[in-house]
C-alpha cells in the first residue's frame, strides 16, 4: 500500500470539514476523489501534504505515519501536490518556478537534466522559460504547475482539480498528460468535479459528500452506477 | 566646496540609512511585516560592538562579534515573537513589533543605563583628506562603498541564488512554497539573519561617525530607514538603497544650509518628501504595480 488514509477528521475551528474519512492508493494506481463543492476534497489533500493536521485518524505513506511530518519533509518522502488554482509563482520566471519545484534536490546537474526533460514533455514551457509565469495562459500555467510538482520526483502526485477553468480541448490534453505521468510509474490521487473524465481515467474512485465517503469502488463500475449517474454525471 | 562636503556627508548618512532600510525591505518583502524593532536591533548591535571593544577587541573583531550576536538576536526575535503570529492579522504582528521595539529599548536601559556611552574614536585612526578648508574622512568613503557593495551582493543573492529565489517564492505564496518542499521557517530565518547582520554593520558605521550610544539611537534612524525603504519601494532591494541615499542627502543638505536653530526642520523635510512620493507613486520609486494574481 502506497498511501493509507485512516479515519481522518479535519476541523477548521468549529467547522468540521472531514468526518471519519478513509481511502487508499496502491502503487501504480490512479485514484480519484469526486464530489461537489465543499465536500472536503482539498482539505483531505492538504492533510496528506502536511499543510493541516487532522484532529483524528492517521495517514500512512509506505507504511509509515506522516501525520506529524512538516510539509517539506512530506515532499522529500515522495508526495507532491498540484494545488487547486495552480498557485504558480506569478512573479518568478517559468524556469525559476521549475527550480523551486526541485528545491529538495541538492544535485544541480540532475536538476538541470530534469529541466531538460520537462522541456521535452512541455515544449511550450521552454519557449517561455524566461518569462514571468504570470504571463502564461491558463493552460500553460496548469502545465507549469504539473511540471513543477514533478521536479521533486514524487512517488505519489496529488492533483487538485487540474481541469478547472480550462477549455475542453485543454482538459483532454491535461488528462492525457496525467495518464502519461502515471505510465511513467507515478501513482496519482486526482481530485475532480468533472466526474465523467475522472472516472474514465481512474482505476478506483471515492465519492465524497459533506466530508464523508458515500460510495467507493472500481471507476468503471461507478460510471455505470445509476445513483452516481444521477448525482454526478448529469443523469 | 562646502556643498561637496555636505553632499558627501549626505551620502555617508544615506549609506547607513540604506543598510538599515535593506533589513526593513527584506523582511517586508518576504513576510509583509513592518519590523518596527529593526532600528532597536541596530541599537543593540551598537552596544554589542561597544562592549567587545571595551573588553579590548580590535574594532573589526568587535564588528564581527556584533554581527554574530545581532544575527542570533534577530532570528530569535522572529522565532519567539513573530512566528506564532504568522497566520494572524498583519495588525497584530505590527503591534507585536512595536512591543519588541520598546522591549529592546528597556532591556538596553536596564543593562547599560540610559546615559550616553562614548564610542572609541575610530575615525581618528583613519586617514583623512583636506579639500580647501574642509576635511573629508576616509570613513565617509568606506561607508558609501561598503553599502553599495553590500546592496549589489544582496541584489544578486535575491535574484540568482536558490535561497534568494525561495525568498521570493515565499513572499508570493507561502503555502505553495511549502508544497514545493521549501522549508519556509528556514527561509524566513535567513531573511531575518541577513537584515540583522546588515543592521549590525550599519550600527558600527553610524557609531564610527557619531560616537555616542544610548538606548534610543535606533529610534530615529530606524524610522528614517523605514521611510527610505518606502520611498524606494518597499520589498525592492535597489529601492532601499536609492531611498536611503535620497534621504541622507536631503537631510545633510537641509542641515548644512538651514540656520542651525532650525535644524529640526530637516526631519520635517524628510517626512514631507515621504508624503509627496507616496502621493505621486504610492508603491515608491522602484515599486512595481502588484503582479497580477491569476
Ligand atoms: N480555511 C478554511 N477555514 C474555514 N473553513 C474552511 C477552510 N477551508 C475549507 N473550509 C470549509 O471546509 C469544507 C470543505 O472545504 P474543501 O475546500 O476541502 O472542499 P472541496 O471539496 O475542495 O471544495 P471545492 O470543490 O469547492 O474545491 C467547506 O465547507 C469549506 O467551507
Ligand atoms: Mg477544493
Amino acid at each position: 500500500m502506497l498511501l493509507d488514509v485512516k479515519n481522518i477528521a479535519i476541523h477548521y475551528g468549529a467547522i468540521q470539514a472531514v468526518k471519519d474519512m478513509s481511502f487508499t492508493v496502491e502503487d501504480g494506481e490512479i485514484v480519484t476523489l469526486i464530489g461537489a463543492n465543499g465536500a472536503g476534497k482539498s482539505s483531505a489533500l492538504h492533510a496528506i501534504s502536511g499543510m493541516l493536521r487532522p484532529s483524528a485518524g492517521d495517514i500512512l505513506f509506505q507504511n509509515e505515519s506522516i501525520l506529524k511530518e512538516p510539509a517539506y519533509k512530506i515532499v522529500q518522502k515522495g508526495i507532491s501536490q498540484v494545488p487547486e488554482g495552480r498557485r504558480i509563482f506569478a512573479n518568478l520566471t517559468v524556469l525559476e518556478n521549475l527550480k523551486m519545484g526541485a528545491y529538495i534536490n541538492k544535485n544541480k546537474s540532475q536538476v538541470r537534466q530534469d529541466i531538460e526533460r520537462t522541456f521535452e514533455r512541455f515544449p511550450r514551457l521552454e519557449e517561455r522559460k524566461d518569462y514571468r509565469a504570470g504571463t502564461l495562459s491558463g493552460g500553460e500555467q496548469q502545465m507549469l504547475a504539473i511540471a513543477r510538482a514533478l521536479m521533486a520526483h514524487p512517488k505519489l502526485l496529488l492533483l487538485d482539480e487540474p481541469s478547472m477553468g480550462l477549455s475542453p480541448i485543454l482538459v483532454q490534453e491535461i488528462f492525457r498528460i496525467i495518464r502519461d505521468i502515471n505510465e511513467d510509474g507515478v501513482s496519482i490521487l486526482l481530485v475532480e468535479q468533472n466526474a465523467q473524465l475522472a472516472l474514465a481515467i481512474a482505476n478506483r474512485a471515492y465519492v465524497l459528500e459533506t466530508g464523508k465517503i458515500l460510495y467507493e469502488g472500481e471507476a468503471k463500475s461507478l460510471l455505470l452506477d445509476d445513483r452516481i449517474k444521477q448525482a454526478y454525471l448529469g443523469g | 566646496m562646502y556643498f561637496v562636503v555636505q553632499l558627501l556627508n549626505g551620502l555617508q548618512l544615506g549609506a547607513i540609512y540604506a543598510l538599515i532600510a535593506l533589513g526593513y525591505t527584506m523582511v517586508y518583502g518576504v513576510i509583509k511585516l513592518i519590523n518596527f524593532a529593526h532600528g532597536d536591533l541596530m541599537m543593540m548591535a551598537a552596544y554589542f560592538a561597544l562592549i567587545a571593544m571595551a573588553k579590548g577587541a580590535h574594532p573589526l573583531l568587535a564588528l564581527a562579534i556584533s554581527i554574530i550576536m545581532t544575527t542570533v538576536l534577530g532570528v530569535l526575535i522572529e522565532r519567539i515573537a513573530y512566528k506564532p503570529l504568522r497566520k494572524s492579522s498583519r495588525l497584530s504582528a505590527l503591534i507585536t513589533a512595536i512591543g519588541v521595539s520598546l522591549l529592546l529599548q528597556n532591556v538596553a536601559m536596564l543593562i547599560w543605563g540610559s546615559g550616553a556611552k562614548t564610542y572609541p574614536n575610530l575615525q581618528a585612526s583613519l586617514p583623512s583628506f583636506n579639500i580647501g578648508h574642509n576635511t573629508i574622512s576616509s570613513l565617509s568613503i568606506i561607508t558609501v562603498v561598503l553599502a553599495v557593495l553590500v546592496m549589489i551582493g544582496l541584489y544578486f543573492f535575491v535574484e540568482k541564488s536558490k535561497v534568494g529565489t525561495a525568498m521570493r517564492a515565499v513572499s508570493e505564496d507561502m503555502e505553495a512554497a511549502e508544497l514545493m518542499g521549501i522549508n519556509v521557517n528556514h527561509t524566513i530565518s535567513a531573511t531575518f539573519a541577513i537584515g540583522s547582520a546588515l543592521a549590525a554593520l550599519a550600527a558600527f558605521l553610524l557609531c564610527a561617525a557619531y560616537p555616542q550610544v544610548t538606548p534610543y539611537i535606533g529610534a530615529m534612524p530606524g524610522i528614517k530607514a523605514f521611510i527610505a525603504a518606502v520611498i524606494g519601494g518597499i520589498g525592492i532591494v535597489p529601492g532601499a538603497m536609492v531611498g536611503g541615499f535620497i534621504l541622507g542627502i536631503i537631510e545633510a543638505l537641509t542641515k548644512g544650509f538651514i540656520p542651525s536653530q532650525y535644524s529640526a526642520l530637516s526631519d520635517a523635510v524628510v517626512f514631507a518628501i515621504l508624503i509627496v512620493v507616496l502621493l505621486i507613486k504610492p508603491s515608491g520609486i522602484f515599486g512595481k504595480v502588484q503582479g497580477e494574481k491569476v
